[in-house]
Order: C-alpha cells, then structure tokens, then sequence
C-alpha cells in the first residue's frame, strides 16, 4: 500500500517537474526569440538614421533639406529613454515624409549620380524598420502571454527578466518610397 | 543567402500558393540567392532541380474541403534531414497552419523563421480547435508576412499579433508579348476579364455602357472573358447588338495573355472590395490601355490616372464617354500603355521578392537555422 502511494507520489513529482522545465524552457526560447527581435529592430532604427546622416552629408540637397534631415536622424541616436526614443524615431519618420514627399524630388535624386543608390539604400532601411518593429511587437505579444500565465507568475520561470513593452512609433514610410 | 522554402501543397497540382513559390523561388535564384524549397510530391514527379519531394501527399478532409497533404514520419524525418543537410540562412514556411510540410519544418528547426500567409477565411473551426498545438509552431516564427489585406485580418483575429504586407507579384515578362487573338482584328474593341457574375466586378456598368456607345459607333465591339452564365449577361445586351458581343467563357492562360493583346481598350469596372488589382497588372504587362474605376485600390495602381484611363466608379455614362474618347485617341492609347508597362515593374515578382529578402535581412542571425533537437 504504502509502495503503491510511493511510487504514485513519485510519478507526480516527476511530471510535475518535466512540465515546469517545460514550461521555463519555452519561455526561455521566448526570452532568446524577443532578445534577437530586440536587437534587429535595433540594428533597423540604427540603420535608417545612419542613411538619413548619409544623404544629408552627400551634397545632393539643398541645405535646409540637409538640416532638417541631420537633426531628425540625431534626435533618434541620441534619444535616451525608450519614450524618449519612440518619440525621436517618429519624428525621424515624419521628416522623412515631409522631406521626400517634396514634388518630384525622386526624381530629382535620381538624377545625381550617388543618388539612385541612396534612394535604394534609403528605401532598404525605411521598409526594415517597418518589418523590424512588427516582429518585435509579435515577440513582445507572446511573451507577455507566458509570462503572465500563473505557472510562471508563482514560480517565478522568467527569473529577472522584465515585463516587456511593445515598441510604438510612426513608422509610415514616405509616398515616394512606397512599393504599393 | 541560402534560403531553404516549404511548400504546404503538391508541387505538380496547380494552385496559387505552389505559384506564388515558384515565382518567389525562381526571382530569388536570379538575384543571385541560393534556393531550396521542399514539397509534397512523389519521388518520380517531374521537378525542377531547386524542389526535394518530401513524399506523396494524400487527400484528407480539412477545414470544409478535401486538401492534399503530406504529412507522418516519413514527411517528418525528410524535412528534418532537408533542414539538417541544407544550412539555411533563413527557413521560409508558407501556410504553417496547414497541417502539412509547415507544421513540421517549424517543429524540426530553430533560428529565423519567415511565414508567409495566403488564405483568409471567416471562421476557422479547424484552426480554433488546434491553436494550442500550433502554439509551439506559432512562437518559432521570428517574422511573419501577409499576402492580402485579408489573409493579414484572418491572421490577427485567429492567432494574435500582426504581420507586413507583402502582395503576390506578377511576372510581367509572361505577358508581355503575344499573338492577338484571330477574328478581332477588325474595328474598335473594348475588352473585359474576370467572373461575369460577380457583381463586384462591375460588368453590367459596362454593358450599360455598351448599350450607350454601339449605336453610335458601328464598329464596336465587346470581348468577354471568364467563366459564368452566357445568356444572363447577353440578356442585358440590346438584341440587335448581341452579335458584336464576344463571350469567350473560361480561358487557358495562353489565352489570357492573348486576349490582353487583342483588345483596344482593356476595361476594368469593378465596384470595389479590391485589394490589389492582378487583372490590372496583367493587362499592364501586357500594355493594354487601360479604363478602370477610379477605386482607390485602380487609383494607386494606375498611378492616379498616368498609367491608365480612369472613370466614376459605378456611371456607365462616364465609362462610355471617357472609352469614347480613348477609342479616338490612338496617340493616348499608345502613350498610356507605355506608361503602363513602366509603371507595372513596380509590381514585378523582382519588386516583390527584393521586399522578401528585406524581411529574410530583418530576421537573419550568425547562427541560421539550425535542427531543434528538443522536439
């Protein structure tokens, strides 16, 4: 009887522990999946406003239009806070806007001879933010939901990892870089 | 890079997701990018050399429909040793949700995942019922794409979260050049595809507007291509005018291009609920001149009316006037069909499979995609 009650304890215990690791292995892939999102959306925003310095810097504007573009893409580099960053970044994407959305400034970028490769490279890491930022908001989803489950909430299987936040900003590309 | 595609569906039936693999698979092969994609298929099909058959599918009841899929040990270890031997940069799975090849790509590999989704239905009993064996599958897509405004909604209310929009392409070189179709080479003539009896594709605007032009122009006539019922739409013809209508039913692709080449003015009247207009951006291929509705979805395409013609959606009047003066204008014609073909490159699989390889850059890791030996 009491061998019977033994083993079935111990049966549970074992199941119990094989879904917990489970359970904190699948978060941790989460973690691993959210820390790579985080870096590419990362690398994205880095990369647009690097482009944007670039075509400032390239002599083909007009001062104002180089100004206005160099001061956007600081802003985001130098944003400190994720608010802070979220707001800079938006901003960065409503200059773009303002500034390419110009009457016939495709074209007239084209025209140059460093132009039809920096509209491209432009064009590259405006639509990589775009894609970055909602790979990154789908991995902030899920492991928001499996962090909140109360199996990870009681026992803790998110160790000292935070509670992460979606990434929010305009991210409207500009009409003239626009595929459709 | 080395990307490694799987295909949900038999490689050798025809179906628009095996389409849109080959399209993506042989753009991509032309960029310079090396491309494998695995498939349903038996051993001794006929293959290009990019496909490895993953075994032959078989047909099993799902979701409503009889859908031909692979699926069992035999399917399971073949994708995983394709993954194992294939050292992809990034593993591109279409239709993951699909009990087939997808689920188990998903299941036998980790690193950077691309979906891409093509169906979109109201209400998935199937898909309700195994959201939580999906899950696993769900959480190891590191990026996931939507073909349609449609597909990306299905996408959000059965799974959460959001996807880009990436359309399907058109290979524009498949249509640009053609034979016209005998017996039309007379007269003015105003040319329409799509389903005759959907009303959303706007033919009865047309035939109304038919009836307006063809007693004033004797040499007009109407070619009409698509499947539905021929007497219901001759009905709505004047009698003395239902000769000069030309109903060709359901047509081959070759056909398709052919009838594109064959008519004077290409019509698309539709009424709305187009999300991207793939007639239009075939009939641009082609360098047909264009009259469509001004439905924002026509609107963008056409470039607000540079590449093609445009009229009040839903006015026969309009139609038949702004076809009237296209009809008399050849220079326009031939100038809006150059502007046509330039601006349809836009929409060409090469467009389309460069946003591709911007999501595969966005997810791309050092380490690739690797056999998960955890599951």
């Amino acid at each position: 009887m009491t061998t019977t009650l033994i083993l079935v304890v111990g049966a549970l215990v074992v199941l119990t522990a094989v879904y917990v690791s489970w359970r904190a292995g699948r978060l941790d892939r989460l973690h691993i999946r959210l820390e790579l999102a985080r870096e590419a959306l990362d690398a994205a925003l880095v990369r647009r406003a690097a482009v944007c310095l670039e075509l400032a810097a390239s002599r083909i504007l007009d001062p104002a239009t180089s100004l206005v573009l160099a001061a956007g893409a600081h802003e985001a580099r130098t944003a400190a806070g994720p608010e802070e960053r979220e707001r800079a970044e938006s901003d960065l994407s409503r200059t773009l806007r303002a500034v390419l959305d110009q009457d016939r400034f495709r074209e007239k970028l084209a025209e140059t001879p460093a132009g039809p490769e920096l509209l491209e490279e432009l064009d590259a890491a405006v639509a990589k933010v775009v894609y970055a930022r909602r790979f990154y908001n789908n991995a902030v989803g899920v492991t928001r939901a499996a962090q909140r489950r109360w199996l990870a909430r009681t026992l803790r299987l998110a160790g000292h990892t935070e509670y992460p936040d979606f990434f929010e900003i305009d991210d409207d590309p500009p009409y003239a870089l626009a595929a459709e | 890079m080395r990307i490694g595609i799987v295909c949900p569906y038999t490689w050798d039936v025809p179906g628009g997701v095996q389409a849109h693999i080959r399209d993506l698979a042989e753009a991509l092969i032309a960029d310079g990018h090396q491309v494998e994609v695995i498939a349903p298929a038996a051993d001794d099909a006929p293959l290009p050399s990019y496909v490895t058959p993953a075994g032959r599918a078989v047909p099993v009841p799902y979701n409503g429909s009889v859908a031909r899929l692979a699926f069992g040990f035999l399917s399971a270890g073949r994708v995983r040793r394709w993954i194992r031997e294939g050292r992809f940069d990034v593993l591109h799975v279409h239709e993951p949700f699909v009990p087939s090849l997808g689920v188990l790509a998903c299941w036998a590999a980790k690193g950077p995942i691309v979906a891409t989704f093509h169906a979109s239905y109201q209400r998935s009993r199937a898909l309700s019922v195994s959201a939580p064996v999906l899950q696993t599958a769900v959480e190891k897509i590191t990026g996931r794409i939507a073909v349609s405004d449609a597909a990306r909604t299905t996408l959000v209310e059965h799974m959460g979260g959001d996807a880009v929009l990436i359309p399907n392409g058109v290979t524009v070189s498949r249509y640009a050049e053609a034979e016209p179709l005998p017996g039309w080479d007379e007269g003015e003539v105003i040319g329409f595809l799509g389903r005759m009896d959907e009303p959303r594709k706007g033919l009865p605007v047309l035939l109304e507007a038919f009836a307006l032009l063809a007693p004033v122009r004797p040499g007009l006539r109407l070619l009409i291509a698509g499947p539905g019922d021929a007497a219901e739409v001759l009905e709505k013809v004047p009698a003395e005018f239902r000769d000069r209508v030309g109903l060709l039913g359901m047509v081959s692709e070759e056909d398709k291009v052919r009838a594109y080449h064959t008519v004077d003015v290409f019509c698309a009247p539709n009424l709305g609920g187009e999300s991207f207009g793939i007639v239009l951006t075939e009939a641009m291929s082609a360098g047909a001149a264009i009259l469509a509705s001004d439905i924002p979805a026509f609107r963008r395409v056409l470039d607000e009316g540079q590449a093609g013609a445009l009229f009040e959606t839903g006015d026969a009047a309009s139609l038949a006037r702004e076809a009237a003066a296209l009809l008399d204008d050849p220079a326009r014609r031939a100038k809006l069909s150059d502007e046509a073909r330039t601006a349809v490159w836009k929409y060409d699989w090469s467009t389309v499979a460069r946003d591709v390889v911007r999501v595969y850059e966005t997810v791309a890791s050092a380490s690739g995609v690797e056999e998960d030996d955890r599951s």
